[in-house]
């Protein structure tokens, strides 16, 4: 700093002759203040960029969430309604789309519901009881645990017989189902391609291709697979039986038409993913075991699966967030029909939207954020923090 | 001294880049006046073309129907008189908010809207449609008065000025395989009962001899496209009867919807009905998908706008040439009495237009497709639009176009349904040419015709709240009552929102049209 100092001090006498002496210290305080400022300088474009593109539309939004638009004469007018797009979602004539139609339990819905609530108690308890706890730990616990059970409490009642899923829960339907199929068929492929397989290599490309593809040439894809009087499963179908059957007649016929596209298109990303921490791991421990006498289940119960724990559970975090967002394939597939059946979150927002409902479309969108953040962040808290402690 | 001078330098370069970076705008400002001199030089060179030069933006629905014929016949008229019209097309479910969003941000990317005219009092009462009336009254070529006065009075016209040019003629009729049911001995349907005795008494049979068992009924009733004018055809006659002013959608004293109300719930249970004898993917098929059906001999019955019987006379698609029949929408023997809420027997007071005692309300659903004008566009680009429309709709073009199925364009022209030529020489036999106007004029000389929805935001109530609530019904997700009470609640919500006074004025104007 010094050096750079003296030097520019030398510099300057150079330029500017006796009598440069006050102009020296100005422009070296100058100097000062200028290299004090440039980290902020460099830094305000992009945090403008950011505000502008990221921020400001955020707050936007939640205002437009809290009004209504009107046309009127020459324009339009954004009217100032409170919660009242909110209300109407969650307890007005919006209610049955957005979270469903409710019934009584079954007895396969109160199980579900008792073992999830014992599950959770347990873990409060053990959080109690262990050394870490604090007030503001059980408080955010607790807070998570009464979101949790609140939101699973909606699947059952609304999944029983006499109820019907709203688009939130179809839409924790496709997430979740979504999930689990992926991350298992992923893993299957990924261990399968790590074998000394003929053909791997294709393979390993062929998996791939799904995931290149525009979710719409997917959506109209399976339109066509799905149909069975005329798409080129028909042989297959008639051979079946299935010629006067629909996919998309039944409620979940079409969501299950939906889930298939969507595992279609996203197996290979958790492929690939698992595929690179299958490759990655050190073979030390794996020849070890295999001299210790373990057999395969062994192995990747005890060696293979821990090591690519933590980027499964990054893929998984990743995948869940995108998976939320879901729109292109029921869109195509059935237009979010039959009736309201394979309506996503998203979806509702869009066709909200798309009837000029904005208020409307962006409470939607901010409940969905919520959603996702909420479920992000438990997941994040409990299940990521969980493996990094392993 | 090397990082600072960097760090100087790299503010510097900031600083430019920032200035330059608002500065920027300025130069196109200051470019500005160069088109307009580039199109003055251009005019005299093109003095014989009356539009040298002007670009007309028109935005309508994806077709292929009633984009194409704008499309084909674009070309032509640039030759004529040096236009170029632009066809931009959007998905059905988004046309109307496309064109008020456009209109009311000020967008103005468009000079010419081909859309349903019920929308138009949304557009007309801010002001962005341009008043034709003059317009019309100077336009020789149009020739006004050969349009049926029905398309020329109501769907062109608001408040007694005309915003629209009609392009198209539509009315729901039901279409019949002549050979089936001649084959199995039964008559075309009169009542909505006898539609379902049909579709089920001849479901399951191979109609077009590909060896395939076939469908009694096919009924577009895909959500988001334009089915909800399907169930409004089978309700209407429940719920009218009283001649056209009497209206089918409100109560005219309290403005409380009909549609919780023994007759409608009759009306939607047949409706429902039909899908049992229908394709299995019924209810995910839009109105293109029914035709194409009906016309490769898959379907017995069918309920459609004036397209089934031109696309059935087209040799390149069509199987069902010479064995397609049109009859006005069946009726009921027992509709709605207001007072009461439920259903009574037609007698010479309860219906007094019946024919053989069954109560008809032909359905005029959506108005046809018009044309109309920005007002804020440029008075030479509205020249060339309106020029644009006159062209189209005038009967050296109109005539072919109507008898052409893929165009969309069903007839509305006096000289349409009274020249049978035009349509023999389209490839129809005189008898089927016949039944096909017949249909057509029954419905638009019925005077208990039902007429379209024209209040404001009419597309809430029906693409919105209607739409949704038919589709549930379908797929099971509502009962019938929940179905009834969903489309009460939701068009009484709008009802309340917009004020039940207002809209009761606007909807009661449209019934006292004079025809």
């Amino acid at each position: 700093m010094r050096d750079g100092n003296s030097q520019a001090q030398g510099s300057i006498d150079t330029g500017s002759g006796p009598g440069a002496q006050p102009t020296r210290s100005r422009v070296a305080r100058f100097n000062i203040s200028l290299e004090k400022a440039a980290g902020s300088l460099f830094l305000w474009p992009a945090v403008l960029v950011v505000l502008l593109l990221a921020v400001f539309p955020l707050i936007l939004s939640l205002y437009l969430s809290l009004s209504r638009l009107k046309f009127v004469k020459g324009g339009f007018d954004i009217k100032f309604i409170g919660l009242a797009n909110y209300r109407k979602l969650i307890a007005g004539s919006e209610k049955t789309h957005f979270l469903g139609v409710f019934s009584e339990p079954s007895a396969l819905g109160w199980l579900i519901m008792a073992v999830a609530v014992a599950i959770i108690l347990y873990a409060l308890y053990r959080y109690v009881r262990g050394p870490d706890a604090s007030l503001m730990g059980l408080f955010w616990r607790a807070l998570s645990s009464v979101i949790g059970a609140g939101l699973l409490w909606l699947v059952v009642i609304t999944l029983s017989p006499g109820g019907r899923p709203g688009t939130s829960v179809v839409t924790l339907f496709y997430v979740f189902a979504g999930l689990f199929i992926q991350y298992v068929l992923g893993l299957g492929l990924a261990l399968l391609t790590t074998q000394r397989l003929p053909g791997r290599r294709f393979f390993r490309v062929v998996f791939l291709l799904p995931m290149m593809i525009t979710p719409v040439g997917v959506a109209y894809m399976f339109r066509m697979l799905t149909d069975t009087s005329k798409g080129p499963f028909n042989p297959i179908w008639a051979a079946i039986g299935l010629t006067n059957f629909s996919w998309v007649n039944d409620p979940w016929g079409a969501r299950l038409a939906v889930l298939i596209g969507d595992v279609w298109q996203w197996t290979p990303f958790m492929f690939i993913v698992l595929l690179a921490a299958l490759e990655g791991q050190s073979t030390e421990q794996v020849e070890a075991a295999l001299v210790d006498g373990a057999n395969r289940w062994q192995i990747f119960r005890f060696i293979t699966f821990p090591q690519i724990l933590p980027v499964s559970t990054t893929v998984i975090l990743i995948r869940m967030i995108e998976a939320f967002k879901i729109i292109d394939l029921p869109n195509v597939l059935t237009n979010g029909g039959p009736g309201t059946a394979t309506e996503s979150l998203t979806l509702h927002a869009f066709i909200a939207w798309r009837t000029l409902d904005l208020g409307g479309s962006a409470a939607i969108a901010y409940l969905l954020l919520l959603l996702v953040t909420f479920i992000a962040l438990t997941y994040v808290s409990y299940v990521r923090r969980g493996v990094g402690e392993l | 001294m090397n990082r600072k001078l960097q760090i100087f330098a790299a503010f510097l370069v900031v600083l430019a880049l920032l200035l330059s970076a608002c500065a920027a705008p300025a130069p196109p400002a200051a470019e500005q006046p160069a088109p307009a001199a580039g199109e003055e030089a251009a005019a005299p060179a093109a003095a014989a073309l009356p539009f040298e030069g002007v670009e007309v933006n028109i935005i309508t629905f994806t077709g292929p129907q009633i984009a194409e014929p704008l499309q084909r016949r674009a070309p032509d008229f640039q030759k004529l008189t040096g236009a170029k019209v632009n066809v931009v097309t959007v998905p059905f479910s988004d046309l109307y908010q496309k064109v008020l969003t456009d209109l009311a941000t000020g967008t103005n990317s468009f000079d010419g809207f081909v859309f349903a005219p019920q929308w138009m009092v949304d557009y007309i009462v801010p002001g962005y449609l341009e008043d034709l009336t003059d317009r019309v009254a100077n336009d020789e070529q149009i020739q006004w008065d050969d349009i049926a006065p029905f398309f020329r009075d109501f769907s062109a016209t608001f408040n007694g000025r005309i915003y629209t040019i009609p392009l198209d003629g539509d009315f729901q009729m039901v279409y019949f395989r002549k050979d089936v049911l001649e084959a199995a001995g039964l008559n075309p349907p009169e009542t909505w009962e006898d539609y379902l005795n049909i579709a089920a008494a001849v479901h399951g049979q191979d109609m077009n001899g590909d060896g395939e068992p076939d469908y009694g009924s096919c009924i577009s009733k895909k959500r988001g496209a334009q089915a909800y004018w399907m169930v409004w055809s089978v309700a209407a006659a429940f719920l009218q009867s009283q001649g056209t002013s009497q209206g089918s959608f409100f109560d005219q004293d309290t403005f409380t919807p009909l549609t919780n109300n023994e007759a409608f719930a009759k009306a939607l249970e047949l409706y429902k009905a039909t899908t049992d004898y229908g394709p299995p993917d019924e209810l995910n098929l839009d109105v293109g998908d029914t035709r194409g059906l009906f016309t490769s001999g898959r379907c017995a019955l069918s309920i459609d706008w004036g397209d089934i019987g031109t696309l059935a006379i087209d040799p390149e698609t069509s199987v069902v040439q010479d064995k397609v029949g049109a009859v006005i929408l069946p009726g009921t023997p027992q509709v709605l009495d207001r007072a009461t809420g439920s259903l009574v027997d037609c007698d010479e007071n309860t219906c007094p237009y019946a024919v053989n005692g069954i109560n008809h309300a032909p359905f005029a659903a959506f108005g046809g497709w018009s044309g109309a004008i920005n007002a804020a566009a440029d008075p030479k680009v509205k020249d060339a639009a309106y020029a644009f429309f006159s062209y189209m709709s005038a009967p050296e073009q109109s005539n072919e176009d109507v008898t052409i199925g893929i165009t969309g364009f069903n007839p509305y022209r006096t000289s349409q349904f009274e020249n049978l030529e035009l349509w023999i020489k389209a490839g129809m036999s005189e008898q089927a040419a016949k039944d096909y106007l017949g249909a057509i004029k029954d419905s638009l000389n019925s005077p208990n015709m039902v007429l379209d929805l024209r209040i404001p935001q009419n597309q809430r109530y029906q693409q919105v709240v209607l739409d949704t609530a038919i589709a549930q019904y379908l797929a099971g997700e509502l009962t019938l009552e929940q179905t009834m009470q969903k489309i009460y609640d939701g068009w009484e919500e709008i009802t309340n929102e917009l004020g039940r006074e207002e809209q009761r004025d606007a909807y009661l104007s449209t019934l006292n049209v004079t025809r």
